[in-house]
């Protein structure tokens, strides 16, 4: 017997009995294929929302939170940052170039819907281990994809991050971040007045049948056998045509002639269309006949489903109609009028002569089933943690713990990565890849945005919620390395299938971690993703809450570098613990993955970020870099490698030194001032009650770890820039 | 008091580094004045900048489809008249294209794009870019392209060296020349050639991200003012 229907397209047979009765009759084909994409994992949130719900959105900068194509806050002067994170995780696993150069067109589409132009992009990136050839195709073609789909729209690729794990080599991990800036009163939210008659512009490319089933096929499935059949799925990106629908779409905003914009990602036509009417509680009248196809054929269900590329729908008041008509044409773009909306809350859609389809809007849009999914940590959670967080036994050298720590892929320098992005078009990055964040500034203004991304997969293995609350804290002390201070987040939540009770314990246990985290620094999420169902057999990836910071410097001269220069004196700000439960040494040194991921104290967590923006705010530092991945020791050597300035330094504490040296404890950076001002920054630091260490000075041609060991800067660079090169070498 | 030069910016569609350019022109104190490609007119500048990007996409060649622009007829005409031209980049690649510069420039030697600063060496002073400069002067920019392996056969290329037609080859910080400071393989470490009159000049770096030290090195601010002193030289005293 073959499947039914509703099953084939992903719907349960609970929901396809909601449907029935919303209807009060059986739904058509044309009408199950649109549920089955608006009621998708992937669009309608239906396992998440329960639990996203406990987020902290709320603020005083904040403008928009989440429920719209972006977040936006108030970044001052009238102006907005609208900025979003989005998984193009499945996609990519099955063509890494063309799902990760779409990831990029998608959520830039996303910031410009808002009427924001997008100025900076980031992707956070996680791959299986380089020593197998599968994983380097997939690694090299994502970097591809992301540098061939962003340096040809114009937009910076500033940041992002990449780490390397056994559980995402048949799942990748391709997120990405994209950043814009608008001026406040421009901003196209969904509060709008949008109005009875209005019509719907269909603009930008034409409709073809890449890409359907993209939400339900593959970013809501786990990815099996013979995923490679679902190529097809898989949409195709044309950059160029992105280019000039951005232009189109921020003409269109600046002449204010739009009630509302919205993107065509997931769920295509059909999303756009039930959200815009449904947002302003009408209905709509949708005309298949007028969409531009790229080629003949297409059944109403494809042309209602189809995740075609560089699209866009314009709200546009009737009057206004040959205004728009005459900018996208001016933009070589085909704009065509498919619909109005119409009072009643009906979505109708013709075909022909034929009514092929008449749904709620809100039903599509808004009333997809929740579930409270059963959760339940897996059988063996204690044990991973109850390994010996301190690594007693280890028989290393320091050295060559060091040597293999800054190889390692995770810490090694990325530089084969970011220098295949265009990272400054535009003329405003101040600080663009490599180091803690990156600094974007405002266009005629002294101020910068920051931004960084960071996930902590290891640590969300062992402890989901301290992971979770690891990558908002990483992310918070990142941005206020450069004396920025943090203001909100978006997200990027990557797990497996959500139908088995311990992914569904480590998702709410990392949005616990993420809600406690973002309400201690009061750093409030404007909006997020969500991607399960990234597993495949057994392994699902590391649970890996992906965090966008956001923060605001007010004078980006005033912006702390990373790079040690000569003559200063050496600080950790913070204290190091025995903690090398869920470190980069305990996989990379040791091979064990296990132990109790560091403590976090959010309270003093919160007291160094106002230490390093307050010290940065008074000029006092020369330059200050966060501790993480490979603790201390690697800490120091990326500030000498950044400044191709040596430094000599004792490890302070009676602990065996590769606790010292190695550790990942938190709420830690290593910062370097003038010896003529380190009263001050001493004052301050005791102010705010955060641990001030003195370590050594910089200078020279050396990294010297007092009485362990010393190497010269130019053979640590060499070793940490080298490492992924010749891991691609094969 | 004389009137400020003005320094027209060609938009193509897909053209990405046109507001950079415009913007570097305003912070080195001349005038931008925004070119379109679909008008055949340049509003009387007094120099024309072809800026980076991927115009109409590249999906052909790069520069292969703008040549055939409605600007480009003009651009053609000023070129002719000694206007002062200049590539930047996918300019760079237009003005081969159109058969306005010599050579052509190719897929990177690594076969990926490169984003990375570099620093340049000036050959000549005999080009709108570096009237004000002296041969062997060293100036730091950034490149950022895919295709930017500049090639001429064998004939040509000793004829573009012959008659000393580089302008600006890549190089260590001290002048020195090294396959290690050539982001891309090209021919000679040829980053920039002109003309035979001299008047149109083309470079992959981008001069119009070396302006502002808040953003990063200053190499690009003595082509410019170069470029605006030739352009007033146009203009008359």
């Amino acid at each position: 017997m073959t499947e039914p229907l509703h099953r084939a397209l992903g719907l349960t047979d609970d929901e396809f009995g909601l449907i029935r009765s919303t209807l009060g009759r059986e739904p058509n084909r044309d009408e199950l294929a649109m549920y089955g994409a608006m009621w998708s994992e992937h669009c309608s949130y239906k396992s998440s929302k329960i639990h996203l719900r406990s987020l902290p959105t709320e603020g005083p900068r904040l403008l928009v939170g989440p429920g719209q194509d972006a977040g936006a806050v108030d970044v001052g002067g009238g102006l907005a940052a609208v900025f979003k994170m989005e998984s193009h995780s499945h996609p990519s696993a099955i063509e890494p170039y063309q799902g990760a150069a779409t990831g990029v067109g998608g959520i830039v589409r996303d910031v410009v819907a808002m009427g924001a132009r997008p100025v900076a992009i980031l992707d956070p990136l996680r791959f299986g281990p380089l020593s197998d050839e599968r994983n380097r195709w997939l690694f090299e073609g994502v970097v591809a994809g992301i540098g061939g789909y962003g340096n040809c729209i114009g937009v910076p690729t500033v940041g992002g991050e990449l780490q390397f794990a056994g559980p995402h080599s048949a799942n990748p991990t391709v997120n990405v971040m994209c950043v814009g800036v608008a001026p406040v009163d421009r901003l196209v939210t969904s509060t709008r007045q949008v109005h009875e008659g209005s019509v719907l512009v269909l603009f930008g490319a034409a409709t073809g049948r890449d890409g359907i089933g993209g939400v339900s096929v593959l970013a809501s499935r786990t990815l099996e056998d013979g995923a490679e059949e679902t190529r097809p799925s898989v949409q195709i990106g044309d950059p160029f045509a992105e280019k000039l629908l951005i232009e189109a779409s921020l003409e269109l905003v600046e002449r204010g002639v739009l009630e509302g914009l919205q993107d065509l990602g997931g769920a295509g036509i059909t999303c756009a269309v039930s959200e815009s009417a449904a947002r302003a509680g009408l209905g709509a009248e949708l005309d298949l006949d007028a969409v531009p196809l790229r080629e003949p054929g297409l059944e109403p269900f494809e042309i209602l489903t189809s995740e075609s590329q560089e699209r866009m729908l314009a709200i546009v008041p009737p009057g206004r109609l040959d205004e728009v008509r005459a900018v996208c044409a001016r933009w070589g773009l085909p704009a065509v009028v498919v619909g109005r909306l119409v009072a009643g809350g009906t979505l109708r859609v013709r075909a022909g002569a034929a009514t092929v389809a008449e749904v709620p809007a809100r039903s599509l849009a808004d009333e997809a089933p929740e579930f409270a999914r059963p959760r339940e940590a897996p059988p063996g959670q204690e044990d991973l943690v109850n390994d010996d967080p301190t690594f007693a036994t280890v028989t290393t050298s320091p050295e060559d713990a060091f040597v293999s720590l800054l190889s390692s892929p995770n810490v090694a320098g990325k530089r084969w990565v970011w220098e295949q992005y265009d990272s400054i078009v535009q003329g405003g990055t101040v600080r663009g890849p490599g180091g803690d964040a990156a600094l974007v500034r405002i266009e005629g203004t002294l101020r910068a945005l920051a931004l960084s991304s960071d996930g902590k997969g290891r640590f969300g293995l062992l402890d989901p919620y301290l992971g979770a609350a690891h990558a908002v804290a990483e992310s918070a002390r990142n941005v206020a390395c450069t004396g920025a201070t943090p203001i909100a987040i978006t997200n990027c939540l990557n797990f497996g299938n959500p139908e088995r009770p311990e992914v569904m314990w480590q998702f709410a246990e990392s949005v616990r971690g993420i809600g406690d985290a973002c309400r201690a620094f009061e750093t409030p999420v404007t909006g997020g993703n969500v991607s399960f169902y990234n597993e495949s057999g057994d392994s699902a990836i590391w649970p890996t809450a992906m965090i966008g910071m956001l923060g605001v410097i007010e004078d980006y001269r005033l912006a702390v570098p990373q790079a040690f220069g000569p003559g200063s004196m050496i600080y950790l700000a913070g204290e190091t613990f025995a903690e090398l439960g869920g470190s980069e040494f305990g996989e990379a040194v040791v091979g064990i993955v296990g132990g109790r991921p560091p403590a976090l104290d959010l309270d003093r967590e919160r007291s160094l970020h106002r230490l390093l923006v307050d010290a940065a705010d008074a000029g006092l530092l020369e330059s200050a870099h966060d501790c993480a991945e490979g603790g201390l020791a690697v800490t120091l050597a990326e500030s000498a490698i950044a400044g191709g300035t040596g430094f000599a330094v004792s490890i302070p504490g009676d602990e065996p030194s590769h606790i010292g040296l190695f550790a990942e404890s938190a709420s830690r950076a290593v910062v370097s001032v003038d010896p003529a001002r380190a009263g001050e920054l001493e004052d301050t630091a005791s102010e705010l009650e955060v641990p001030l260490t003195r370590l050594g000075e910089t200078g020279g041609p050396r990294i010297v770890f007092d009485g362990v060991f010393e190497m010269t800067v130019d053979e640590a660079r060499a070793i940490h820039e080298n490492a992924i090169p010749v891991l691609l070498a094969g | 008091m004389s009137p400020l030069p003005r320094i027209g910016v060609v938009t193509f569609p897909g053209s990405l580094d046109d507001l950079d350019a415009l913007r570097a022109v305003a912070f080195m104190g001349g005038e931008g004045v925004a070119l379109w490609h679909a008008e055949r007119d340049l509003r009387g500048v007094d120099a024309v900048i072809l800026p980076g990007g991927f115009s109409y996409g590249d999906y052909l060649r790069c520069g292969a489809i703008a040549r055939f622009a409605p600007v480009m007829d003009e651009v053609g005409a000023f070129a002719a008249s000694g206007g002062p031209v200049i590539g930047i980049c996918n300019g760079f690649q237009v003005l081969c294209e159109s058969g306005l510069l010599p050579g052509a420039l190719v897929r990177n030697r690594q076969l990926r794009f490169v984003c990375r600063w570099v620093d340049v060496r000036v050959e000549t002073s005999v080009s709108p870019l570096t009237g004000d400069l002296v041969a062997g002067e060293v100036l730091r920019m950034p490149v950022k392209h895919g295709e930017g392996r500049f090639v001429a056969a064998d004939e040509q290329l000793d004829r573009i060296e012959g008659e000393g037609l580089v302008v600006f080859r890549y190089c260590g910080e001290d002048g020195a020349l090294g396959d290690e400071y050539n982001p891309n393989g090209a021919s000679n470490a040829i980053a920039g050639v002109r003309n035979e009159a001299g008047n149109v000049v083309g470079l992959m770096p981008h001069p119009e991200h070396a302006v502002d030290p808040d953003v990063g090195a200053t190499g690009g601010q003595p082509l410019f003012a170069s470029l605006l002193s030739s352009a007033l030289a146009r203009v008359g005293p």
